[in-house]
């Protein structure tokens, strides 16, 4: 009992993780209808910005964060300019080659800047681990969770009570169609990326303390956030939010109950099940074959 | 459209590309060509990065000192990224092209097997700086090792249970070839030192929380806890250790031992046990250690070369180049005198140990280049 | 794309590819370059299999990986635990490869865009872990060690010449199929399940056995790349089949531009030499390496080898003015 909870647990603090990189994927997903393979660098650009700036400069933790997250969004905003827009044949293929480059790209700059080296950064507060029945949950999970439930009720707000929310969603139903109303779309696709990216550097910044950081922390995370995101449904907030904590839940269960060597196995066996049997996902109504 | 061209054009766009590698590099014979194969970037970069610094420290050195027999040294590295197809192109490059004459590295237990029979082939001498006991074991008469082998960590770690009454261990290891050959050992040797090992289990080198591991291990009920893994796994396990209220030792193994460990685990490294070349803990050792000497010049030197904290991974091709450059003495560059040279070196003292090669043994180290630490105030305390 | 619409089968071309081969190899002399290019036939014969399935067939494949590491692996277990004769070994690995893509491509397939690409993602991390943890098997993370090399009689392949002519005349083999395929009549409905699927179904194209026969060629294919790989190397670990593996296959045909077999030759070639270039930068190598790829999609979307074509067009169409 005590071991299913403390299971449990594991699989909420890593559902967490989880499910606010698959948030990125979904919300870039739901304006752009394009999956950017370099979301893994943005959250790990985010948390070493927080090493820097909390560890390294002192500054307050609140405004570190706000920086790191500022700073993915920044690093969004130029990719989409420099990259993304410039494409002269936009396909899907061009694109996943593009935001590959974008993460072997970033991934070499980060290197280059905070080492090879792994970086650590304290807990957003330093409370002992709490203790329900026996099991332990670390306070940074709670912190985890409270701020992805933020950002997802401010999406969700964002999506459905702002002007802005709105005209961004209609590109992504109908990029002409929007532009053919009045709706800057180029406008809309870069300020999309700039939350994205924002948000996947600010995902960087909450697990920093849990994790590590290091400059090749990127890949699996975004492997693993995308998974869940496919889980929930691709394009759906909650889903992403949903498709985090299964994904957690179900693999610290797995490693639980049968073996540790299979656990990223997990993860990937669930993707390929959802896309087989219900490829829109758990929460998603879109159609499986668009592009 | 001109479609007969297109052919044509990609021959020629190939044949480009071919020419452009066929440079020749400019060969002189004054010099001692030593090839250095290591990941300098990838995910091994934290033993690859080290070396090279240590192996071009080593080699500026000797130059420095008027070369050997009157030559200069020239170090010629590649870097492998640990991809272990990249490091046959490395030492296919050295041999073939540069013309080396002795290769040092690759860093990791793969790479190294994986160019293992190239060296053989061109007989080349190779010291690796990998750690996986398969290297050395069966014997392979052109290579030689200097990192410490798991054999003599594990048994390090053993003997420290066995006088502490340890009877039960359960073992906690990443998913890659250090972690493997790290479980292989522990289960192997378990037997000899009397304990029971109740649970085996593993971890993804970027896992992120290592709790449920932890909890299958505590309800086995073990008297410790050993780790084998590489940064910045073992720090998430010491700090899931502390948040599990687990009060029984834990032990990391030696792939951990660098004050970036402490770093990173912050207070939940306190009390951790593990096995270390001397390296770690030069300034506890006392005078009449044969190692301090060595120890001391290799660390003021690194400090002063490269203004960075010395690493305890450096060392193995530090090691690896001094003990060459003492084979070479007379060699006349001929690789198999300088391979026989090495199988006979006797009583070297290095920074990671005291080396002597011999026909069964290409390894060298005895079970005194590992000492035990405990880690206390966020720093190192010598354990007998 | 009238341009591959009229690539028929030129002896004339092939025979002239063949004499390359074999002035090539008898030119180059030193181990290294062999090798190089020996490891660059290995990749085009990976870069082909998959440029069939993306370029003619329109379907993205983001696990070829696992296939190739199938290869790899089989011939490794069978030559060197079981002692059976190599070239068993390598109709036995294709058969698997040929087996299992049967299987994972049959549902995998019916998925389209970002779908199909997470769904043989999946598939192929699942593989690679299957590399890894299965040790006593596979060798586990360490690797597999001491795989033999390949001989035919007294003939060996031993030297690098020898393992020059087998890979490149492989290679060679594979282009004189693919070419045959393109030019025949599944050849075009390929092409035109490229163009729009629904449309092809509706002219009565069997659209999923079409893609599914291509995705199980290029999984043959990858198969005996990873063959040529582990005789070659003698020594395979998993790391070298895992998910960046796919990506650089994938890169391999984009960069070298889709729906052209040629492409592939010089995707692949690019894609193992870049790397040998970049050595210069040591530590920037990362960056360029993400630069160059982001600018070649950026610049020329269908690939060097159309670029460069347009490129050369239009600055004769200028020069001609």
């Amino acid at each position: 009992m005590e071991e299913l909870l403390q299971y449990l647990f594991s699989g909420i603090t890593n559902g967490a993780i989880y499910a606010v990189i698959a948030l990125g994927f979904s919300m870039l997903y739901n304006a752009t209808d394009l999956i950017n393979f370099a979301h893994g660098e943005f959250v790990m650009l985010g948390g070493l910005g927080l090493v820097t700036f909390w560890t390294v400069f002192n500054l307050p933790l609140p405004v570190a964060f706000i920086l790191a997250a500022g700073m993915g969004g920044f690093a969004g905003f130029l990719f989409e300019r420099l990259a993304i827009r410039t494409v002269s044949k936009p396909q899907p293929i061009v694109l996943v080659i593009i935001t590959v480059g974008a993460s072997i790209f970033l991934r070499g700059a980060a290197m280059l800047v905070w080492g090879k080296d792994a970086h650590g950064v304290p807990d957003f507060s330093s409370h002992e681990p709490i203790d329900i029945f026996g099991a332990t949950l670390l306070v940074q999970s709670l912190w985890i969770l409270g701020i992805v439930l933020i950002m997802v009720a401010g999406l969700h707000f964002f999506y459905n009570r702002t002007l802005t929310g709105k005209a961004m969603q209609a590109c992504a139903i109908n990029k002409r169609a929007a532009w053919l109303t009045g709706i800057p779309a180029n406008k809309m696709v870069l300020l999309a990326f700039i939350i994205s990216t924002s948000l996947g550097a600010a995902a960087g910044v909450i697990i920093a303390p849990v994790t590590m950081c290091s400059y090749d922390m990127g890949t699996m995370l975004g492997l693993k956030g995308f998974c869940a995101a496919m889980l929930g449904g691709l394009g759906s907030l909650w889903g992403a939010l949903i498709g985090g904590f299964l994904l957690g839940s179900l693999e610290s269960l797995g490693v639980g109950f049968f073996s540790s060597g299979l656990k990223d196995a997990i993860a990937f066996i669930l993707l390929l099940l959802i896309l087989y049997i219900r490829p829109q996902g758990i929460m998603g109504t879109a159609d499986s074959k668009r592009f | 459209m001109k479609i007969e061209k297109k052919p044509v054009f990609i021959a020629v766009a190939v044949l480009v590309c071919i020419a452009m590698i066929f440079s020749t590099p400019a060969w002189s014979k004054d010099t001692y060509k030593i090839g250095g194969i290591f990941s300098v970037t990838g995910r091994a970069s934290f033993l690859g990065d080290p070396e090279k610094r240590s192996m071009e420290m080593a080699v500026k050195t000797i130059n420095d000192n008027g070369g050997i027999d009157g030559k200069m040294l020239e170090a010629v590295i590649y870097d492998t990224e640990g991809d272990p197809t990249k490091a046959v192109m490395s030492i296919s490059k050295l041999i073939s092209r540069d013309r080396v004459i002795a290769i040092i590295g690759p860093s990791t237990t793969p790479t190294t097997l994986a160019v293992m029979p190239f060296a053989q082939k061109a007989k080349i001498p190779l010291i690796s700086c990998a750690a996986g006991n398969k290297i050395t074991q069966p014997v392979n008469p052109y290579i030689f090792k200097t990192a410490q082998s798991d054999v003599l960590a594990v048994a390090a770690i053993y003997k420290h249970m066995q006088d502490k009454g340890i009877k039960s261990a359960g073992i906690l290891t990443v998913s890659n070839s250090f972690g493997e050959s790290g479980r292989q050992q522990l289960e192997k040797q378990a037997k000899n030192f009397g304990i029971n090992i109740v649970k085996v289990e593993s971890f993804g080198a970027k896992d992120t929380d290592m709790t449920p591991q932890l909890t299958k291990i505590r309800s086995a009920k073990p008297d410790a806890v050993v780790c084998w893994g590489t940064n910045p796994g073992p720090a998430v396990v010491a700090k899931n250790v502390k948040q599990l209220k687990m009060d029984i030792p834990l032990y990391q193994s030696h792939g951990v031992a660098s004050p970036k460990f402490i770093d990173l685990a912050k207070d939940a490294a306190e009390g951790i046990i593990l096995p270390t070349g001397k390296i770690l803990v030069a300034d506890l050792l006392q005078d009449a250690d044969v190692q301090k000497k060595v120890l001391d010049k290799y660390i003021d030197e690194y400090k002063k070369s490269y203004n960075l904290s010395v690493s305890g991974f450096g060392g193995y091709a530090y090691d690896a180049m001094n003990i060459l450059a003492k084979a070479l003495k007379g060699s006349d560059g001929d690789t198999k005198k300088i391979r026989d040279a090495l199988e006979n070196l006797k009583n070297h003292v290095g920074v990671s140990g005291v080396f002597s090669y011999s026909k069964e043994e290409h390894n060298g180290l005895g079970p005194d280049a590992f000492v035990i630490v405990r880690i206390k105030n966020s720093g190192w305390e010598l354990v007998k | 794309m009238c341009d591959m619409l009229l690539s028929r089968i030129n002896p004339i071309r092939f025979a002239f590819f063949f004499l390359v081969i074999a002035l090539v190899g008898l030119l180059v002399d030193n181990a290294y370059y062999q090798q190089v290019l020996i490891l660059i036939g290995i990749n085009t014969l990976l870069a082909v299999g998959l440029n069939m399935l993306m370029g003619y067939a329109g379907q993205i494949s983001l696990g070829h990986a696992a296939f190739y590491g199938i290869g790899a692996y089989t011939t490794a277990i069978l030559t060197a635990k079981y002692q059976i004769y190599p070239w068993i070994a390598l109709v036995i690995a294709i058969l698997l490869a040929v087996a299992i893509a049967v299987v994972v491509g049959l549902p995998t397939l019916k998925l389209s865009g970002y779908y199909l690409g997470m769904g043989t993602l999946g598939f192929g991390m699942i593989f690679n872990i299957i590399f890894r943890e299965w040790s006593s098997l596979t060798g586990g993370a360490s690797g597999f060690v001491g795989i033999p090399s390949l001989s035919i009689g007294s003939l060996s392949f031993e030297s690098g010449r020898n393992y020059f002519y087998l890979v490149w005349f492989s290679v060679w083999s594979v282009f004189l199929i693919c070419s045959r395929i393109i030019n025949s009549r599944a050849g075009r409905a390929l092409r035109s399940i490229h163009d729009s699927e629904n449309a092809s179904m509706a002219v009565g194209v069997d659209t999923m056995t079409l893609k599914l026969q291509v995705f199980v060629l290029s999984a043959a294919f990858s198969a005996l790349a990873g063959f040529l790989y582990a005789h070659y190397i003698s020594f395979i670990s998993p790391g070298s089949f895992d998910f960046l593996m796919s990506v650089r296959m994938v890169t391999m045909v984009v960069i070298g531009g889709m729906a052209s077999i040629w492409g592939a030759l010089l995707g692949a070639s690019l894609l193992t030499l870049l790397p040998e270039w970049l050595h210069a930068f040591s530590e920037f190598e990362m960056v360029v390496y993400g630069l160059v790829l982001m600018l070649v999609m950026i610049l020329m979307p269908q690939g060097l080898t159309r670029g460069i074509l347009d490129i050369y067009e239009r600055s004769r169409e200028k020069y001609r003015k």
